[in-house]
């Protein structure tokens, strides 16, 4: 797994490369961590180019979520495709997370 | 795919890795789809990710894992095998995946992409042995 951070004026933007899974997965949310430490209040998450999830990195996504919304901040997801969308509607975590098509559309719904 | 494939891994996270390739490629010479096969990786490292936490208390276990293609190769069947003490993984209750994220525990949540991702999944005590049989059937 890769992590990539790029600052945008609405959110900062977390694009995630590779696997989330029981090995990778604290290395995600240490590091979103960290940016919330720091201050961040809206992240979003690219998935485009995540080739895997288990429910060891939905455990991670919804420890970085509620810590953030512990500091009234928010995490949206973007480009959930293919096998890890399945994953997020079998689990339910596709209602609970705001998900969108694109960065864009998730950084416009920020700005609002 | 003929015959049955067997390997034995040390029961510790650093060989999520090697589990997960090893049984990529069976399923992709048995012929897998790919979303089939994204469930079986999910389903597998579910099922190893919770022996290597629970199945041995005092490390230095093993997992082992078989896969072959039942009689009429209709179906790729993946078992997986510790030595700990008995324990029925599938006896765990699914997770409440309607709850708020403010007050989901994610626990059990494993269970369940074992459960959904398979078309059957059973448990027996064999030879001292826990094994937990999946079974994806052929889809086209």
């Amino acid at each position: 797994m890769t992590i990539e951070i790029k600052k945008e004026s609405a959110a900062l933007v977390v694009k995630v490369t590779g696997r989330m899974d029981a090995v990778t997965a604290p290395e995600y949310e240490k590091k979103v961590n960290e940016l919330i430490a720091e201050g961040e209040t809206n992240v979003v998450v690219d998935f485009e180019q995540l080739e895997y999830i288990s429910s060891a990195g939905l455990r991670a996504l919804l420890a970085t979520a509620k810590r953030i919304k512990g500091k009234s901040g928010n995490i949206l997801l973007a480009n959930i495709k293919g096998g890890v969308k399945e994953v997020f509607d079998i689990s339910g975590f596709g209602t609970i997370f705001p998900m969108h098509d694109s960065v864009a559309s998730a950084l416009s719904a920020l700005v609002g | 795919m003929s015959g049955t494939f067997n390997k034995i891994f040390a029961a510790n996270l650093d060989k999520l890795d090697e589990i997960t390739e090893f049984v990529e490629e069976c399923a992709d010479h048995f012929g897998l789809e790919a979303k089939q096969k994204f469930g079986l990786l999910v389903a597998l490292e579910e099922a190893f990710v919770n022996i290597c936490s629970y199945a041995y208390p005092n490390n230095g276990g093993m997992v082992e894992v078989t896969c072959h293609a039942d009689a009429d190769a209709d179906s790729f069947v993946l078992e997986i095998l510790d030595s700990g003490s008995p324990f029925n993984v599938l006896s765990l209750p699914d997770p409440d995946i309607s709850l708020d994220i403010e007050d989901r525990d994610i626990g059990g949540l494993g269970v369940y992409f074992i459960r959904r991702m398979t078309d059957a999944v059973s448990y027996h005590r064999q030879n001292d042995k826990n094994v937990l049989k999946l079974v994806l059937n052929r889809t086209s």
